[in-house]
């Protein structure tokens, strides 16, 4: 998703670009998520106003791109059993309001107008507006079908698909030269590593340090529904679990419906490398929080669960804009479960260090080589 | 043999590891339970089905009052062999049981949970979860479709459909009934069906039978396979029923259900040839091209697979069916299409090296027996893999499909869809395909697609071999409720 936001806001400057991807489109975390487009859970700072950039920029995309995109501007709610959640969500949410993001608190008696499903004897909670959804897979092939229809003139796109990226080349002063791939050189003057949560693994072919590691997650698909579900629904631990940095299992439910009918349930993380295997203990988890948020759903069976690796940075933030190790070489990486959310900002702000124009943000915090190491 | 739990007694199954659980209850697993058992072990077989004999040895309900279910049956005396064995020894028999997932104990690599659904239908249904030292996958195998216009009209049913309604239910798909696809299920289901009383206007069969004479070794060195081909044939015969082989149903006709089919030659590839298309008036078609091992419960664990001559994936064993996971086993067509006989040597030998390992006697897997059980399994796998190679399906099938052409039918997507999301879109596979398409997210989670799906993914010429293996974590749909109320603790096995 990254990569393909990238090659569409490049392109539109005028760029040639290429995308390179050792599987199709969508093969990674991308085709694994649930295509969140959240400011909810954001605490102020850089992210955040990433993501409100990004949240203007999908409204944006939505009217440029075809409908199957499945973009809906629903909402997120987040609820609070007690009154302490309760007042730990509003200390948030005013935080969060200075930062311009929209909250509007709702009272117990009033969640049942937003969810009418919900569980009964909640404390109450907040309505974010401004959070979002799209199927993330069709997003990133339309909007690279898109940047391909919009590239005119002397910008080009072409999609290199199954082609695995095995080195970099560097002239003699260690400036990036293009790409060597499984079959063949390719020449350009600018490389983007949007490897998403193998970003690693292609900056050590540029022999930097960049130390991107996968956090897993599952999510539990349902039978299809008729709408039940209208809203993205959490409880108030998730804020906490995405800010933690902890490598044991953390589940919080989130709960959404689909315009295909399904009912999506995520979202566990925990840091064990590329392990796919099936945890019972996580499905469990996932299964009895989202009960306990909505009891009806005790009856629905689930039908499918899959994994995907959220490529996570020590300090959750991603890495995007120029290496300085190695000049030529930018990353557009690293965005945790937010990439999604995050890739129009991403590919805009790249685009951006391209052509010299100028950035809609500091781009400081993300700093690629903020993390030390080679070179 | 103890019967199923009733609920009081529920707790008992359910409490202290077996040394072995196996599940299925079709012709390998039973052999392999009753085989562990008579040496020795403590043996939880367990099945979907209320009933022992899997797919192979269906039987109707005893409610029907069937008077003599052997009539429909081949070999009816091994099963009865074998349910005589398992009324006599002490496995219990878990009826009725869903498994969804296998997973790894606490104590590494010795415990597995099998983690099940009781109850049927929605109704009652609770989550059981059963601890053994071994495990024995026999699980079998699902009937392969290939979609072609009109697959989806009522009349159309699956080859294998169709003789296990015969076979429990004692109902005919039809009157006058084309049986069609490729493979050896076509002659039994068009004999069957026939001595049913159905009329058999033609089996159709995609495949020429040249394959087997590449290979006459391992048809000489397996008698028995010729015999049943006389049989069936025999049959056929009687009952005035024509063989079309190198011909496919490329098209079924009817409105509110099957009214006619069109018949046309295919080429060596499977392309339908131009101008050979002959209509025949039927009221139901049968039709499957193959059958494909059920693994998921074995590859959502990591056991290696194999790619099969006729392009499925089977899971890959040793000498001794264990798989790539020390401590699972697997017999029957799970490790590869091959019949009830080699189904039942597989369980015999599965169930012997279950045993050996339990019970520190590797002593046992070097018994003459077993060498004269692995001399016949290694024959029959012979003659299994060259039939398996006579009716691989030709990458020239794609050409029965026009734009219109449902292949996922739970999720109503077209073959022209499919098309698109590989020419346009950048999918390159049956996963990318589904995120762009939803082919294969629905009900029946790819089972009944899969395969069409894997083949137009991979776009034209390409081999009909799908790239992997397909996952399926959840090998059953598992109410949110059920797995909720999972014991937090015991999750993942017992926690001491």
């Amino acid at each position: 998703m990254v990569g393909a936001a990238c090659a569409y806001y490049a392109a539109r400057s005028g760029l040639h670009v290429t995308v390179i991807d050792r599987g199709p489109v969508a093969g990674g975390t991308t085709g694994a998520g649930e295509g969140n487009l959240l400011v909810s859970d954001k605490e102020p700072g850089p992210e955040l106003d990433l993501a409100l950039l990004s949240t203007r920029l999908w409204r944006t995309l939505s009217g440029a791109l075809p409908p199957r995109i499945e973009y809906e501007a629903k909402g997120g709610l987040v609820v609070a059993s007690g009154e302490a959640g309760m007042a730990a969500l509003r200390d948030f949410a005013e935080r969060q309001e200075r930062a311009g993001v929209k909250t509007e608190e709702v009272t117990g008696d009033r969640l049942h107008d937003l969810e009418p499903h919900l569980a009964q004897g909640l404390a109450g909670g907040f309505h974010y507006p401004q959070d979002a959804q799209v199927q993330p897979a069709l997003a990133a092939a339309h909007l690279l079908r898109a940047a391909g229809e919009q590239a005119s003139g002397r910008a080009r796109l072409r999609l290199r698909l199954g082609e695995k990226v095995t080195g970099v080349l560097k002239g003699a002063n260690g400036e990036v030269r293009g790409v060597r791939t499984v079959s063949g050189d390719l020449h350009a003057p600018y490389v983007v590593n949007a490897a998403g949560t193998w970003g690693a693994e292609v900056a050590r072919l540029a022999d930097v340090h960049l130390p991107v590691l996968p956090r897993r997650g599952f999510v539990l698909v349902t039978e299809p529904l008729p709408r039940v579900v209208r809203r993205k629904v959490y409880a108030a631990d998730y804020v906490a679990d995405v800010a933690s940095g902890s490598a044991a299992l953390q589940t919080s439910a989130v709960v959404e419906g689909t315009p295909a009918g399904p009912v999506l349930i995520g979202a566990s993380r925990e840091r064990v490398g590329f392990d796919r295997t099936l945890s019972v203990e996580v499905l469990r988890r996932l299964a009895a929080q989202a009960t306990r948020l909505f009891p009806m759903l005790a009856d629905v069976r689930a039908i499918r669960t899959y994994a995907g690796f959220r490529p996570y940075l020590p300090d959750h933030l991603p890495a995007i804009g120029p290496d300085p190790r190695v000049p030529g070489l930018l990353h557009a990486c690293g965005h945790e479960g937010a990439g999604i959310g995050l890739a129009p900002a991403t590919g805009l702000i790249v685009a951006g260090i391209l052509t010299g124009e100028e950035l809609p943000l500091d781009i400081d915090p993300f700093r690629p080589d903020r993390f030390g190491g080679a070179r | 043999m103890p019967d199923s739990p009733s609920d009081e007694r529920a707790d008992d199954a359910y409490g202290a590891p077996y040394d072995l659980a196996v599940i299925g209850a079709g012709c390998a697993g039973l052999t392999g339970a009753v085989t562990a058992s008579e040496l020795g072990l403590s043996v939880a077989l367990l099945d979907t089905s209320g009933q022992v004999g899997g797919q192979f040895y269906r039987t109707p309900a005893p409610a029907l009052g069937a008077v003599r279910p052997e009539a429909l049956h081949h070999d009816w005396s091994a099963f009865a062999d074998l349910r005589r064995r398992l009324e006599a020894s002490a496995v219990v028999h878990l009826a009725g049981h869903h498994v969804w997932t296998v997973a790894r104990g606490s104590e590494g690599d010795t415990e597995w949970v099998v983690h099940a659904v009781t109850g049927v239908d929605g109704c009652g249904e609770r989550p059981v979860r059963v601890r053994a030292r071994t495990v024995l996958l026999a699980t079998g195998a699902s009937e392969r479709q290939l979609p072609f216009p009109g697959w989806t009209l009522p009349g159309v049913v699956g080859a294998g459909g169709a003789q296990a309604m015969l076979k429990s239910g004692l109902v005919l798909p039809g009157r006058r009934v084309v049986v069609a696809g490729s493979g050896p299920l076509l002659l039994a289901v068009a004999s069957s069906l026939a001595a049913a009383g159905a009329r058999v206007p033609a089996v159709v069969e995609a495949s020429g039978y040249l394959g087997y004479a590449r290979r006459p070794g391992a048809l000489a060195a397996n008698p028995h396979k010729l015999a049943e081909a006389l049989v069936h044939g025999a049959a056929l015969l009687r009952h005035g029923v024509r063989l079309r082989t190198r011909s496919a149903v490329t098209r079924v006709h009817g409105t509110a259900r099957v009214e006619a089919v069109t018949v046309s030659r295919v080429d060596r590839d499977w392309r339908p040839v131009q101008g050979t298309g002959r209509r025949i008036a039927c009221d139901a078609l049968a039709v499957g091209h193959g059958l494909v091992p059920q693994t998921e419960l074995a590859t959502s664990l990591g056991c290696a697979t194999r790619r099969t001559p006729d392009g499925t994936y089977a899971l890959e064993l040793d000498g001794l069916q264990e798989t790539s996971v020390p401590g699972l086993w697997a017999a029957g067509e799970t490790g590869g299409i091959g019949g009830a006989q080699l189904a039942r040597t597989e369980g015999a030998i599965a169930g012997t090296a279950a045993a050996a390992r339990v019970l520190g006697q590797p002593a046992l897997t070097r018994s003459r027996r077993v060498r004269e059980l692995r001399r016949r399994r290694d024959r029959m796998r012979a003659f299994a893999d060259t039939m398996a190679a006579a009716h691989v399906p030709g990458p020239g099938w794609v050409q029965w499909l026009n734009d219109a052409t449902d292949v996922c039918r739970c999720e109503e997507v077209t073959a022209g869809a499919i098309r698109e999301a590989v020419a346009d879109y950048g999918a390159r596979d049956a996963r990318t395909v589904k995120l762009l398409t939803r082919a294969g997210m629905g009900w029946c989670q790819g089972r009944m697609c899969g395969a069409a799906v894997a083949c137009l993914a991979a776009g034209p010429g390409a081999a009909s071999v799908p790239p992997s293996p397909e996952r399926r974590p959840l090998a059953v749909p598992v109410p949110l409720g059920v797995l909720g109320a999972l014991d937090p603790d015991e999750a993942d096995g017992p926690v001491s």
